[in-house]
């Protein structure tokens, strides 16, 4: 009880209600985000329906094209329950990467994966375009 | 075995060349911060190229324990731009770990008192323990930020060794320890990261390095309970700092963590008076309870800081990160161990471990240190400026002010936040007051201060 009380005052990062945006598709943006705490869901607007692509957890990071590319948010992120989220302001991060250019080393490992993902859900859609659950379960990359 | 450090030829002393012999043995002493980050991007490094390490971390201490047992001595502020680097590499902090989350700064001064916000309205600050809290904390409340990193160490493959070395030789060219409780053994590469309290640095003065230790000054910090209710009421989720004209104190700080207090001052010469005055001053005693007296039992320390980098920070074989080899000027202490250990890593990994690998990769990093702290020291010096002055110190409070409330860009308020919280280098600080706005409105609010003084 001690140690949760203590706990309290030691969270990093900024509170998000469920539901709330943290990102918008479409908005410019300059930072990243790694989930401290909760759980959010990466969405995509396709006309007038929104698809879910990916649910993160604690240690995932999003936003993280914003770092590399100018072009605007490509997916909305909203939390899902209360989450705790920190941010990584785009010029901290180019200033340190430029001095240690293997800090983007993870950053780049895990959008490998997450491409490798999405090229398996592609071969699937592609395999069996009727068939929409083909694409659901691997295809959570934002 | 001989005193000498050996002179090897780069080409026979690069690990990947001793990779397809055999296994590459890694000697670390120190296990606090530079040590922990050092173990964990080598073995990372390490398992990225296929190279096979044993990593040995020498430390007596054991930083799970409560008091100075466990204690590394230091005031224990991991800063914003360290808490996001962390967290790009994976290594995020969980809020047992961090005492207190810090989400503004409180200037105060005797002309008035201002609040800075951080840039993002966001927790991204952390008060850390480096031991298991302070003396006479009840177990179990916080864990350590040493051990949460030598942890971490440990789960890359890294070997805690709980023993104090006491020797460095050299053994056919190899550094060989031998430590106090008589274990000892030859290493291809050593690491030291033992910071600059104790002795240790010694063992290095007849090696041949030609290794010279980094200038220190003392600090003082000390931890008192007030209490969670009287935190929160009192020093908030807000580190609060002092720019107080007391004569040979450079800076001071309350860092507010749970249920304790702490308190961080830096100067020439800390004593016993200079302590009191600051503590006796009406700017100190706004910030606490009403009658609140100093306890008689506390804990407290007087641990050194470095104010320059060490000379000649390795040599062929052995490297000198963290506080022992290089470091920020009064700031981010722990953010210099993660840039060092880090940069030493990969020399190590990637290029080789003999001195000209380290000079051409790991002491381009050093020097950048190196020339940041000399424009470190002209912002202290400008401070103290600052300090000396009361129409200069109401013309700062009066532009912070201003900027809080949303008037104008906040370029002084931006000036101290990196200052103070250590997120941006000195350069940067520096080029932010090249603005000439910033040097308008300063000179506007000095004149307007100037103005404002009752003729005698």
């Amino acid at each position: 009880m001690k140690q949760e009380h203590a706990m309290e005052s030691g969270n990093l990062g900024k509170i998000y209600r469920n539901g709330e945006v943290i990102i918008m598709q479409g908005e410019n943006g300059d930072c990243m985000y790694v989930i401290q705490v909760g759980e959010v869901e990466v969405l995509q607007r396709l006309g007038s329906d929104e698809v879910r692509l990916a649910v993160l957890a604690p240690g995932d990071f999003f936003g993280e094209m914003a770092l590399f590319e100018r072009e605007v948010r490509s997916a909305t992120v909203r939390a899902i329950g209360e989450a705790r989220v920190l941010t990584v302001d785009k010029r901290t991060f180019m200033s340190r990467v430029h001095e240690d250019p293997s800090l983007a080393y993870r950053l780049v490992k895990i959008m490998s994966q997450r491409l490798r993902r999405l090229n398996a859900a592609y071969t699937r859609v592609s395999a069996h375009p009727f068939n929409q659950s083909a694409a659901t379960p691997s295809a959570q990359t934002p | 075995m001989s005193n000498l450090a050996p002179t090897s030829s780069p080409s026979t002393l690069q690990l990947g060349h001793l990779e397809s012999h055999s296994r590459v043995r890694v000697a670390v002493i120190g296990g606090g911060p530079a040590g922990s980050f050092f173990s964990y991007f080598f073995l990372e490094l390490a398992e990225r190229v296929g190279l096979d390490a044993q990593l040995d971390v020498f430390e007596p201490k054991n930083y799970a324990r409560g008091g100075p047992a466990g204690c590394n001595m230091c005031g224990g502020v991991v800063s914003e731009s360290l808490v996001q680097m962390l967290a790009t590499e994976g290594i995020n902090l969980p809020a047992t770990v961090v005492a207190q989350a810090i989400d503004s700064y409180v200037l105060h001064m005797d002309v008035g008192v201002t609040r800075i916000k951080t840039p993002l309205q966001e927790m991204r600050i952390a008060a850390v323990y480096r031991g298991a809290g302070p003396r006479g904390a009840p177990e179990n409340t916080w864990s350590s930020f040493d051990h949460f990193l030598l942890d971490r160490a440990v789960a890359k493959g890294a070997r805690v060794v709980p023993e104090r070395v006491q020797s460095v030789t050299w053994n056919e060219s190899r550094p060989q320890l031998k430590t106090r409780e008589g274990t000892s053994g030859t290493y291809d590469f050593l690491v030291v990261a033992t910071g600059v309290n104790g002795a240790a640095l010694k063992m290095f003065e007849g090696l041949g390095l030609n290794y010279q230790p980094p200038g220190t000054s003392k600090t003082y910090i000390a931890e008192f309970f007030l209490g969670r209710e009287t935190m929160e009421k009192y020093l908030g989720h807000a580190m609060h700092v002092f720019l107080l004209n007391l004569p040979r104190l450079e800076f001071a700080a309350l860092i507010p963590k749970g249920d304790y207090l702490t308190f961080c001052l830096l100067g020439e010469n800390i004593d016993e008076a200079l302590v009191q005055s600051f503590l006796n001053s009406a700017e100190v005693r706004q910030c606490l309870p009403p009658g609140w007296q100093r306890p008689e039992k506390f804990c407290h320390c007087s641990p050194r800081i470095t104010t320059s980098g060490a000379v000649h920070p390795f040599g062929d074989r052995v490297v000198f990160i963290g506080d022992c080899g290089m470091a920020r000027l009064y700031k981010d202490g722990i953010g210099s161990a993660y840039r060092t250990a880090k940069a030493a890593a990969r020399t190590a990994v990637m290029e080789g471990i003999a001195r000209g690998h380290f000079h051409r990769h790991f002491r381009p990093l050093c020097e950048a240190i190196r020339r940041d702290n000399l424009v470190g020291k002209l912002i202290f010096a400008f401070t103290r400026q600052i300090q000396h002055h009361r129409f200069a110190r109401q013309a700062m409070l009066r532009m912070i002010t201003r900027e809080q409330q949303g008037c104008g860009a906040p370029r002084m308020s931006m000036v101290l936040w990196d200052t103070f919280s250590g997120s941006a280098s000195y350069g940067d600080v520096f080029l932010r007051t090249l603005h000439p706005f910033f040097w308008c409105r300063l000179l506007w609010e000095c004149l307007r201060s100037l103005r404002a003084r009752p003729l005698n």
